[in-house]
């Protein structure tokens, strides 16, 4: 807990500091954070419990971030111009990534594990998630424009949680307990049927 | 470290600046919405409860018995005690659990009598019968070859595949083999050899992680694009042979590749956009979540990923792709029920993996349902979409599950489990227009956090539904008349019995030479005016006076009555189900003594 508050005193006055930096030149070919991207802030406390793993909660943990920001790209879709075929999908990701996010803050309550709060989870940086850049370059966007950016960082960011799955399968022991073990592998399938579709609307985009 | 603390903080303060801007987005996508999530009905607002404690709806259909889980399994504790599919065989019941299996004797159905129960940690423990072969799906990474509880700590104890359990006595079950695998089974299906009665094979469903190659190196399981590393583990269905004087030595005898070459959006030039030379990866499936087989037909149903795939069987150890069907709406292609005359498939969509609440009024209709698709030789064409209607609470996973059909003759009937959105039946006769006709639905486990619960799957059974309930135990229900499902047709239905019945091995139905039967098809022409009112009477009365007779006099009666239906055909405006019924009735005669 202590640790926590102090970080969080040390990144506002951080955040304060940097505030006057002038913004990066905006890219027009985007540049997703690819799998190298692999860096976030100090993890919350997480242990080991009957039948789950630190890595486990790890997981979830990470997971609510990486989620919290798919809700927050979802939610531009509507605003910005997204053609009807890409709304249906963010309306997809919206719905299914909210309850999941549900459901990982339930796992880790239930098990006296550390649940981030929404500013730790929009501040966390995992595989495939968007750059501050990236994310303003989105939002900015509209229209045919939108939607191929849209597709492309979405694709990044399922392809890093598509990742995080692997590594978590890759931690010793992890990944046993049923409920973790069904929501990654459900996450596996679902994301892995998403990036199919995706791919369809980016080459629909294409002709 | 400096520049990532900086991205950390920069990502901090935008994230800020985009929740002001869209301050409700769940608002804004309301506006996309097509739902059909209603409040007005009686399946809304049921009272919470465990066991048989919650608030009941039903129409159509009836509770007859509910069994609570054996105190072995009777553990609330997430995922790993909850109850998974079942599968049937004269009176008794095969009922999986996450750790285990129950048997069951069902003669009375009314009070099931448990006869064993298999203690195993599994993950999901989806089930088949095939004689005294009992088939258990392994796939989780906790599962282990001793059936321990403690987890695995050493890969080499890990049973990621499917169990071969001998049930010749349902008392006390014997584990004879465990075929293991690179992605363990999540589901699997029974394809019987064409010719050779001894032996069957298992298509295996999941698309898991692949397993460390050193837990089971004869596997050689190893990772990767098929381009790439053709030998990958992933990208495939696993086919295990069984031969079934010798089934301890079942084990993996191929793959099928059936994913590659799936229609993908042709790009400029002809290049697909998932070759690797692009840096974009090869996505598409990684494996089914499970298959239906129809051996009467050769033909087996793929639910992989965003495909739903029709192969044909004729040679088990090669299926070959018949055609492939995607859909933008259709979340995770999940499983397959044919029709009886393999016309029509209906295929179902689990968005959300099944723990999710998928059915509230906020939930798109196209989403988490099923999808009606005609089958005419070998191409598949979609219809229409189905939804269980009753909006859910947000404390009840819900979305389409698993079920089977109901056998009335002359109709495409299922019944299906939606978790907590209960039990329903539906007519898909006319796969653009699917209708509920009967329900079953109990209240929330838990009124005020997600527990989950409700109906894995739910299979009419020699006269009576089944149903699996994730936390509650085992619900027997039967159905009842109503305007959409005469007396007649639930005694046809009755009529229709089977010797042996796993969800994803589809027997095909056959129905005696009975009144019942041939009245169904009546009350059907009643019901849709498929023949003028003095006609349809005429022929009751007709029925009626030919039951009353006996041996010849009824042999001629019923042939006069056929050779009328003939004449009727023609000027029907429902030709087809007259034909039927004069096909029935001619069934009868040929029946009579």
């Amino acid at each position: 807990m202590l640790r926590s508050g102090l970080y969080w005193t040390v990144l506002a006055l951080a955040a304060t500091a940097c505030a006057s930096r002038p913004q990066a030149t905006p890219q027009t070919v985007p540049t997703p954070a690819g799998p190298a991207a692999h860096h976030h802030m100090p993890d919350l406390p997480a242990t080991a419990g009957p039948g789950f793993t630190a890595a486990d909660v790890r997981f979830m943990q990470h997971m609510i971030g990486h989620h919290a920001q798919a809700v927050q790209m979802a939610a531009l879709a509507p605003t910005n111009g997204a053609s009807e075929a890409v709304v249906r999908l963010a309306q997809k990701i919206d719905i299914s990534q909210r309850d999941e996010i549900d459901m990982m803050k339930r796992w880790l309550r239930e098990r006296r594990q550390a649940v981030p709060d929404e500013a730790h989870s929009h501040a966390m940086m995992m595989p495939g998630m968007l750059t501050t850049q990236q994310l303003a370059h989105l939002g900015a966007a509209r229209g045919r424009e939108f939607d191929r950016l849209f597709l492309n960082l979405m694709t990044r960011h399922h392809q890093g949680a598509l990742q995080m799955v692997r590594e978590l399968f890759r931690a010793p022991g992890a990944g046993q307990e049923p409920d973790i073990f069904r929501f990654a592998t459900d996450v596996d399938a679902d994301q892995r049927d998403e990036l199919v579709v995706m791919e369809r609307l980016l080459h629909a985009l294409q002709d | 470290m400096r520049d990532r603390t900086h991205r950390a903080i920069a990502t901090l303060a935008l994230a800020g600046a985009v929740q002001l801007a869209f301050a409700s987005p769940a608002a804004v996508f309301a506006q996309q919405q097509d739902t059909i999530a209603t409040l007005n009905d009686r399946r809304v607002n049921l009272r919470a409860g465990t066991g048989n404690t919650a608030g009941i709806a039903a129409r159509g259909m009836r509770l007859v018995s509910y069994t609570p889980k054996p105190a072995q399994l009777d553990s609330a504790s997430g995922l790993a005690f909850i109850n998974s599919d079942l599968a049937f065989r004269g009176t008794t019941v095969y009922q999986g659990n996450f750790s285990g299996f129950s048997i069951w004797n069902v003669a009375n159905p009314a009070r099931p009598v448990e006869l064993s129960t298999v203690v195993c940690a599994t993950d999901q423990a989806d089930p088949s019968i095939y004689g005294n072969l009992l088939f258990i799906s392994a796939e989780s990474p906790r599962s282990r070859t001793d059936c321990g509880m403690q987890g695995v700590q050493d890969g080499k104890d890990r049973m990621r595949g499917v169990r071969i359990y001998d049930v010749s006595n349902p008392r006390a079950p014997r584990l004879i083999k465990n075929v293991q695998t690179c992605r363990g089974s999540h589901t699997h299906t029974i394809v019987p050899h064409p010719t050779d009665r001894g032996v069957i094979y298992l298509y295996v469903g999941g698309s898991s992680n692949v397993r460390d190659s050193a837990e089971v190196p004869e596997l050689a399981c190893s990772t990767g694009a098929v381009a790439e590393n053709p030998n990958t583990a992933e990208y495939r269905v696993d086919i295990i042979r069984v031969p079934l004087r010798n089934p301890e030595q079942a084990a993996v005898a191929g793959y099928a590749r059936i994913f590659q070459g799936l229609p993908r959006p042709a790009g400029r030039g002809g290049v697909s956009l998932g070759d690797t030379a692009t840096g974009r990866w090869a996505t598409g499936p990684s494996g089914c979540h499970d298959l239906t087989s129809y051996p009467a037909y050769h033909l087996v149903a793929g639910s992989c990923g965003s495909y739903g795939i029709l192969l044909d069987a004729r040679n088990p150890e090669k299926p070959v792709v018949l055609d492939a069907k995607s859909d933008l709406n259709f979340s995770l292609w999940h499983t397959a029920v044919f029709s009886n005359d393999a016309k029509r498939v209906v295929f179902t969509d689990e968005w959300g993996g099944g723990t999710a609440p998928r059915c509230r009024t906020t939930d798109p209709f196209r989403l988490g349902g099923n999808t009606v698709l005609t089958i005419d030789n070998g191409k598949m064409t979609q219809h229409g979409y189905f939804k269980m209607p009753a909006a859910q609470t947000n404390t009840e996973n819900c979305v389409s599950h698993n079920g089977g059909l109901v056998p009335v003759p002359g109709r495409d009937i299922m019944v299906q489990g939606w978790y907590q959105g209960g039990v329903n039946v539906f007519d898909f006769t006319d796969p653009a227009r699917p209708v509920e006709i009967a329900y079953f639905d109990r209240g929330p486990v838990n009124a005020d956090t997600l527990v989950v619960g409700g109906s894995w799957g739910a299979y009419y059974w020699n006269g009576y539904i089944y149903s699996s309930e994730l936390s509650r135990g085992l619900d027997i229900l039967e159905l009842v008349p109503s305007e959409q499902l005469s007396r007649n047709e639930i005694e046809a239905a009755r009529l229709a019995r089977m010797d042996e019945y796993n969800p994803q091995m589809q027997p095909r139905i056959t129905w005696p030479a009975a009144f019942p039967v041939v009245r169904s098809y009546l009350d059907q022409l009643v019901r849709n005016r498929g023949l003028p009112a003095a006609r349809t009477s005429a022929i009751a009365s007709a029925l009626t006076r030919a039951e009353r007779t006996r041996g010849t006099t009824r042999r001629t009666q019923l042939n006069v009555l056929a050779a009328q239906l003939d004449r009727d055909a023609r000027r029907a405006a429902d030709a087809a189900r007259v034909t039927a019924m004069a096909a029935a009735v001619r069934d009868l005669a040929r029946a009579t003594r």
